[in-house]
């Protein structure tokens, strides 16, 4: 740690309505280091980059960069001020070069010529200094995640970015492409950039950063350096309370084959996303499919759910499935499929809709939920409110629409449906996506709790640990298709990586 | 943006939206040079002031509850239902031929035909564009305007050339055999209207329309799956919510309320089909639906006020040198700030209620 201080936010409040996102913040970032924000979703970590990057005004409080008191009215600003910011959803233009997009908005004059000709020098510099390869003349749509990612920290270097934010950046990237920022970022350090990282993995945290702040309800509830803090100490600073981040589990007591599949396939608008997979998973066994978003994982957990067509073969139980198109999402609830999907909140639920009637969802011809012939709302509700408290859902209030609920307590409500259905199969996708770490302790024991009953379960995660974790055998996906299938217990995060990345050469 | 209190939601934003085109109104009938103090004394009296405009003011309400419960249905299914006009009009046709070609001992079972065959009719004629929509995508809005100008001439040709009895002169069918009770021929009742209204028993079918709309909408599991449908297609799917089944259904319904219309105004008023019998009281529905919010109570409202603003312009005509036109201009005014401009209200609320809640 140097002496010097990159930012210090006094007394940083910012409320909205009647929800105070930021209360009364202090934080101070040192020149050349490396700070992690820490805090589960809706801490308020957002909120306060929001404000650093000017797309907020605070309440009350004081920023200072460098030692200096500046306010930060806008964007402009804070690029003014020396803020540079990578978000998690990029901002490039996809049809455009990477020269082209590095001088978006920068340009001198009004011929563009010069510009590039200046920029061109300027990023080989950067890329140089920096260890930032970037092709400048590749299109932004032909570059892969990390790649463009670089780009957007390119962006924030050519505007003179002294302090860098990135918010949430590795969500997106293999553990490789993670490795490799990593270093990119220990580069900025070495020459003198500060940088903040933004994120709710505790590993990501201990790995990387200098000093650590921690979130909680809007509050900044501690400051530590990372060296002298756990794991197990952030996970309890954030949620307030002691957290198993460990998945407790009993070895798997594999029963009979529960699904066998063959020659899986999907194709959308002529293009095919699934391209043969052939799957078994029996009684008592979770089967984690791991890989990057968007290779296939989505299409299979839609062809075995009935809400996409396709062809192949597909036995549950020893029936054959239909998966021409003619059976539907009820089809496969009565076949014994239960289906928690990646995208809750565009499929999983009815966000306008009550927590009751969203309990009833997919279920809602069901004898238990009629009176005659119609829904008999008083017994749903009762179901809903029993459903809230075995899960703990929080606030229990059945009437309340589903979209005033955060994402854990959403997905609590999803699970006690899909799981208290007793489904043979359950299909699970994305468990703990944009859920805190307290809930994720509770879902995950849920999934366990019903692989240990003999049901079986086919996982889908983009997040490495959890897939490793809670997983008996881990498939990994690579453009459609199945690269290996490994033993959970045995792999390592290298190995998987490489198959992520499509590689199947192990060493 | 913050929420406004629920109240204010349903009572005050309407007010207010009603409040400002009146005022529009006002500077309007101030333009032409006319009284607008007078205006709206005529507008009251005329509708609301005796029985006798009563009479009218609920004959319209009946026909504009019919088409804003259609085009609720279709809404909560996420369709934008624009055929009410062309579906009514089927509705009308379905009402002639029931009724001029079978022989009904009674009135009675002859206006349960005539309600099966209006409301079958209106459901056919709503289905194709709700077909066209599932199978082959064709923008729902698109095919409905265009089904309206097919019904239209197609009533037209059958009036003049195949329905018309021989010798008369105007495109009409014959005179039904069986007509149905005003609301003056029921006893209690005859002593509060007096004969000649064109009001109708049929206003109770439409408030028991209503109630089987609130019912079917919030407490059947296919009321469940129109609004899940309408909310989110693809949650539907997830949920084995079958896209083709659910448009079909909530479209043959929303035609068959639009259709059912034609009770009102075929059987009751005119008791007999003639040229463009609805009267464009399909597409007051859209507004009635939009100033209704959807929900079926709030479209027994929406249809008074509509009913009131109809049979008021009427007697503007009447009574003063207001152009009757000014009637549309008027309905128009209604339908930019309750329909189009309630957004603008309701932020303007929001910020009167979010300083209050600071002060």
């Amino acid at each position: 740690m140097t002496g010097d201080t990159a930012i210090e936010l006094r007394g940083i409040s910012k409320a909205f309505g009647s929800v105070q996102a930021n209360k009364d913040i202090h934080i101070r970032v040192a020149k050349g280091s490396i700070h992690g924000i820490i805090g589960e979703n809706g801490a308020g970590k957002s909120t306060l980059m929001s404000i650093l990057y000017g797309f907020y005004r605070a309440d009350s409080g004081q920023i200072l960069v460098d030692g200096r008191e500046t306010p930060i009215p806008d964007s402009q600003a804070a690029i003014r001020a020396g803020i540079g910011m990578v978000f998690q959803h990029f901002k490039l233009v996809q049809n455009f070069t990477v020269l082209e997009n590095v001088i978006l908005g920068v340009e001198d004059g009004r011929l563009l010529r010069p510009s590039l000709a200046k920029a061109r020098k300027e990023l080989a510099r950067l890329s140089k200094d920096y260890g930032l390869e970037v092709d400048p003349d590749a299109k932004i749509e032909d570059l892969s995640v990390g790649y463009q990612q670089r780009v957007e920290i390119l962006k924030a270097l050519y505007r003179q970015a002294d302090i860098l934010i990135l918010d949430e950046p590795t969500g997106v990237l293999t553990p490789a492409e993670a490795d490799h920022l990593f270093r990119i970022l220990r580069g900025l350090r070495e020459q003198g950039k500060t940088v903040i990282l933004i994120t709710h993995k505790l590993r990501e945290i201990m790995d990387i950063t200098d000093e650590v702040s921690v979130m909680r309800r809007g509050e900044m509830i501690a400051s530590v350096v990372t060296r002298e803090t756990s794991p197990p100490q952030l996970a309890e600073l954030m949620v307030g309370r002691k957290v198993l981040l460990r998945v407790d589990k009993q070895p798997a007591q594999l029963g009979e084959v529960v699904l066998q599949a063959n020659d899986l396939r999907v194709s959308h608008d002529g293009v095919e996303r699934l391209k043969g997979v052939d799957l078994t998973i029996r009684r008592g066994e979770i089967l984690g499919i791991a890989g990057v978003a968007g290779n296939g994982q989505s299409e299979l957990m839609e062809l075995l759910a009935g809400i996409v067509a396709g062809t192949g073969s597909a036995r549950l139980l020893g029936r054959e499935l239909d998966l021409s198109g003619h059976e539907d999402g009820r089809d496969r609830r009565h076949a014994g499929i239960g289906h928690v999907p990646e995208d809750r909140q565009h499929l999983g639920v009815i966000m306008d809709f009550a927590a009751w009637e969203n309990v009833a969802f997919g279920y809602h011809r069901e004898d238990a939920y009629r009176s005659g012939p119609f829904t008999d709302n008083a017994a749903l509700k009762a179901d809903t409110a029993a459903k809230m408290e075995r899960f703990d859902v929080r606030p229990p209030l059945p009437n309340l629409a589903i979209k005033h609920f955060s994402g854990g307590n959403q997905q609590k409500i999803i699970v006690a449906r899909e799981i208290e259905r007793n489904p043979d199969l359950l299909l699970i996708g994305q468990p703990t996506r944009g859920v805190d770490i307290g809930a994720i302790e509770f879902i995950h024991k849920q999934i366990v709790a019903l692989r240990d009953q003999g049901k079986a379960i086919l996982l889908v995660s983009v997040e490495l640990d959890e897939v490793m974790s809670l997983s008996d055998r881990v498939a990994v996906m690579f453009d459609g298709r199945i690269m290996g299938v490994r033993d959970a217990a045995t792999t390592n995060e290298r190995e998987l990586g490489l198959l992520m990345a499509g590689v199947t050469e192990t060493a | 943006m913050r929420q406004i209190p629920r109240w204010a939601d349903v009572v005050l934003v309407p007010l207010i939206s009603l409040l400002l085109a009146a005022i529009c109104a006002t500077l309007v009938i101030l333009a032409i040079g006319q009284d607008p103090v007078e205006a709206l004394n005529t507008m009251v009296t005329g509708a609301l002031g005796s029985a006798y405009g009563w009479g009218y003011t609920l004959y319209y309400t009946t026909s504009f509850i019919f088409t804003g419960l259609a085009v609720t249905v279709a809404f909560h299914a996420g369709l934008f239902n624009i055929g009410g006009e062309g579906q009514a009009q089927l509705g009308g046709l379905g009402v002639a031929l029931a009724l001029l070609f079978v022989p009904w001992p009674h009135w009675t079972v002859a206006l349960l035909g005539a309600i099966v065959a209006s409301a079958a009719f209106g459901a056919v004629w709503a289905a194709i564009p709700g077909w066209l929509q599932a199978k082959r995508g064709s923008h729902i809005v698109i095919t409905t305007i265009m089904f309206n100008y097919i019904a239209y001439s197609l009533i037209v040709w059958l009036l003049v050339d195949v329905l018309r009895p021989p010798g008369q002169a105007e495109p009409a069918t014959a005179r039904f055999a069986h007509g149905i009770p005003a609301l003056s021929d029921i006893p209690g009742l005859n002593l509060v209207f007096t004969q000649g209204i064109p009001a109708n028993i049929s206003l109770f079918l439409a408030l028991l329309a209503c109630i089987g709309v609130w019912a079917l909408l919030w407490r059947t599991p296919l009321g469940y799956e129109i609004r899940a449908f309408g909310k989110s297609e693809p949650a539907a799917r997830y949920a084995g919510i079958r896209p083709v089944r659910t448009i079909m259904i909530a479209m043959a319904l929303s035609g068959a309320l639009a259709g059912m219309m034609s009770v009102n105004n075929v059987m009751g008023e005119s008791g007999r089909l003639m040229q463009n019998a609805s009267e464009g009281a399909g597409f007051i529905g859209i507004a009635v639906a939009l100033m209704g919010r959807n929900h079926p109570f709030g479209v027994v409202l929406a249809a008074l006020l509509f009913g009131f603003l109809y049979q008021g312009g009427a007697e503007l005509g009447l009574w003063t040198s207001i152009p009757i036109e000014l009637r549309i201009v008027i309905q128009g005014l209604v339908i930019l700030f309750t329909g189009a401009l309630d957004h603008m209200v309701r932020m303007m609320l929001s910020l009167v209620f979010s300083r209050r809640k600071v002060a």
